[in-house]
């Protein structure tokens, strides 16, 4: 048997384990880690310019791939740093190992330089962590917890590596175990066979039934399945922000997105439903509005891997625990067995009411008496110049949810957002690590001033390793959505909503490597962006500059029903 | 409604802190807690009683069989159980009030484990109720302090909570 270091170990671990990508930044007690990371070619080591965007990256190229990212930082500050990554990753449930570097063994507890407890501090929002406590245990730790991050429902995972147990001076055997077992973790492999059946015959016995898809059926890899099911029960289907991709947005029976800044359609067609099926979906307060009063006619169906989030919120009369994959597999097959012919009259009557609803055409963009650009036309530009093709990663603000609204998007892993956590300075970090994974990909960050400048550094990495993303920067000039919130709830007091004092960001770019183009006028925006987009090997930084008083609709009234929402600021002010 | 929950843990550093950390991090109430290693010195044994609504409880259980350190669990006031807490109680004893404390004592059938010219220090173990009934029944004699040691329990008959 072969005799390495700590150090060497975890390095090796990551490499048998198929990491080929490691997003990271070193420090004292990461620095063993680092030397072992020098001495091989396996591992690839992005250098970061701030930890939390190394997170970031590592959930971005697990979100476009559906492996585990990784991450490597030292103890203290470079562990704090990575914590709202963590917690966005943790939201999200997307499957992440943060390995951080931590003080010597015999310092811990001490107040050493450096020191922080990184499994305290990250607890609450980490599927679990490991504090490795002798060399002998490295392997098998990496071992569990890339198990952990990626089976069930996936999640981050800490495991942090004190100093001495990395030290090069001392050998260990070294054997990657092939496969691990845990008494006390066992992911449920499938949904309840009886369940099932009870679902499909009500589903297919119901008049008025719509499926609500969320991030689940994606992180899954179920989408083909859910269109499939989709297709042969001929009812409608919307989808979450998390969801989006699952069903291609052409689809005839698409409703486009749900809940608080959801279309008129598909909240109406949840409301009056009389059946819902939602998978891998967690009825969050972005797509209830008041629970109390969600969909009151509705049987709920629920499938979930994670037990604990069915039933949290709203009462499933149906709860299927399992792989969405697995359990909507048996569903397809159950409708096939069941011979149960649908009521064609009422799922036709079902349909002409939708259809009403569409025609409302709730996403029009609907002409103003300002001659400024419209943040919905620059989206909607972008879909058009990139064929509705590119991988799309959005901060957060006014700008996630026009990104999540009027891109026409048409495959899973295509829209990456941090939907639960709502993290700002997500979408450059997360951009770059879609970028890692597929490089001739175009790769497009849609972003506002406020969130790209929250992990702005990151164009310093993009320089260093030839990222050419693109950055289609919304500029308002204001935090749009905060700002939104204040004309309709605070009487217009804008308090500390708007951006002061911005960088010529055309300038910024410049001065990191890329190129920058400025838009202003919308006569203006499809050759730029076909001019940005034909930059290949280019990051290009794209200030488009935008009505500062747009605002999104539709839009929910807060404390009532899924369907009860303002169409236009018109009718909203 | 009260609730018993018994868990079955890795003996792990760290574990306590996370189905602890679990309670606070989520708003739930942990009224009292009570743990230790089992024969099986892999494993411990936790025992905590909470208030909740059945969603709550609901939530509560499926929240903490999550944690990756959780073996097993079982909600003790489901079915028939036993369970018992330990009392220790220092009470001032001077004059007619001793005669009249051993009677109470032998009543409960507690002990009197320590005295002193002016105390007594008494030993009890019953349900949480039984506890509570007998520091009732001193109402009147100062007491000096107390110490409970949280509810522990099983399931009576076959149930059993183990690998």
């Amino acid at each position: 048997m072969e005799l390495l270091s700590g150090a060497d170990i975890l390095i090796r671990s990551l490499a048998d384990e198929g990491v080929d990508v490691i997003f990271g930044y070193p420090g004292g007690a990461a620095l063993h880690i680092y030397d072992a990371l020098y001495r091989q070619k396996a591992v690839e080591h992005i250098l970061v310019r701030h930890e939390q965007a190394a997170t970031h990256m590592a959930d971005g190229y697990a979100r476009v791939t559906g492996r585990v990212g990784t991450v490597l930082v030292t103890s203290g500050p470079g562990a704090t740093n990575t914590i709202t990554g963590i917690a966005t990753a943790y939201m999200d449930s997307i499957p992440m190992v943060v390995i951080s570097g931590q003080v010597q063994s015999h310092l811990i507890g001490g107040d050493a330089f450096q020191e922080t407890d990184m499994v305290g501090v990250s607890r609450p929002i980490v599927k679990h962590s490991f504090l490795v406590k002798k060399a002998e245990d490295i392997a098998l730790t990496i071992k569990k917890a890339f198990y952990i991050a990626r089976t069930g429902r996936p999640g981050p995972v800490v495991v942090d590596v004190p100093k001495d147990i990395t030290n090069p001076a001392n050998l260990f055997e070294y054997r990657y175990p092939s496969s691990v077992k845990m008494r006390s973790y066992t992911p449920v492999l499938r949904g309840h066979a009886g369940q099932i059946k009870k679902a499909t015959e009500e589903i297919l016995n119901a008049k008025r039934p719509i499926i609500y898809a969320g991030g689940g059926v994606v992180q899954g890899n179920a989408s083909e399945l859910l269109r499939d099911l989709v297709h042969s029960l001929g009812c409608p289907v919307t989808s979450t922000l998390m969801g989006l991709g699952c069903i291609d947005s052409a689809d005839k029976q698409y409703l486009g997105m749900l809940g608080m800044h959801g279309t008129y359609e598909a909240n109406n067609a949840m409301h009056n439903a009389d059946l819902i099926l939602a998978v891998g979906a967690r009825f969050d307060d972005r797509v209830t509005n008041d629970p109390e009063k969600f969909c009151p006619g509705a049987r709920i169906i629920h499938i979930d891997i994670d037990p604990a989030s069915i039933s949290k919120t709203v009462r499933a009369d149906i709860p299927i625990v399992g792989p969405v994959e697995q359990v909507l597999t048996d569903m397809i097959e159950a409708v096939k067995q069941l011979n149960i012919v649908p009521d064609k009259t009422a799922q036709d009557a079902w349909w002409k009411t939708i259809e009403e609803w569409r025609e409302i055409d709730c996403l029009a963009i609907k002409p103003t008496e300002s001659p400024l650009m419209r943040p919905q036309q620059v989206v909607e530009m972008l879909s058009k110049v990139t064929n509705g093709d590119a991988i799309v990663t959005s901060d957060v603000g006014q700008h996630q949810m026009f990104a999540a609204l009027y891109y026409k998007y048409n495959r899973p892993r295509q829209w990456i957002n941090s939907g639960g956590l709502g993290t700002m300075g997500f979408g450059l970090p997360a951009a770059m690590g879609a970028k890692m994974a597929f490089p001739d990909a175009n790769v497009v960050c849609v972003t506002g001033e406020g969130s790209i400048q929250m992990n702005i550094q990151e164009l310093s990495t993009c320089k260093q390793y030839n990222l050419p993303i693109k950055i289609i920067n919304i500029n308002n000039q204001a935090l749009g959505m905060v700002k939104q919130w204040q004309d309709l709830h605070y009487e217009k007091r804008h308090s500390h909503s708007y951006m002061d004092s911005l960088p010529d960001f055309i300038k910024l770019a410049e001065a990191y490597g890329h190129v920058g183009i400025r838009v202003d006028r919308y006569e203006d925006l499809e050759a730029a962006m076909i001019e940005c987009f034909s930059m290949k090997d280019k990051l290009v930084f794209m200030d488009i500059y935008v009505d500062p008083n747009e605002h999104v609709y539709p839009m929910q009234v807060a404390g009532g029903t899924i369907k009860d929402m303002v169409l236009s600021k018109a009718e909203g002010s | 409604m009260r609730r018993i929950i018994s868990i079955l843990m890795e003996n792990e550093a760290g574990a306590l802190s996370r189905i602890v950390g679990l309670f606070s991090q989520r708003g739930y109430n942990i009224d009292s807690l009570t743990v230790a290693p089992t024969d099986d010195e892999s494993l411990s044994r936790l025992t905590l009683t909470t208030e909740g609504d059945e969603g709550t409880i609901e939530q509560i259980t499926k929240q903490l069989n999550k944690l990756v350190e959780v073996v097993k669990l079982v909600d003790l006031t489901e079915g028939a159980h036993l369970e018992r807490e330990l009392m220790l109680i220092k009470l001032k004893a001077v004059g007619a009030q001793r005669a009249e404390l051993k009677r109470t004592t032998d009543i409960f059938r507690g002990q009197i484990v320590d005295v002193t010219s002016t105390l007594y220090t008494i030993q009890l173990a019953g349900t949480s109720d039984k506890l509570d009934a007998f520091v009732e029944a001193v109402n009147g004699v100062p007491i000096v302090e107390v110490v409970r040691s949280g509810v522990s329990g099983l399931g009576r008959g076959d149930k059993v909570l183990s690998l």
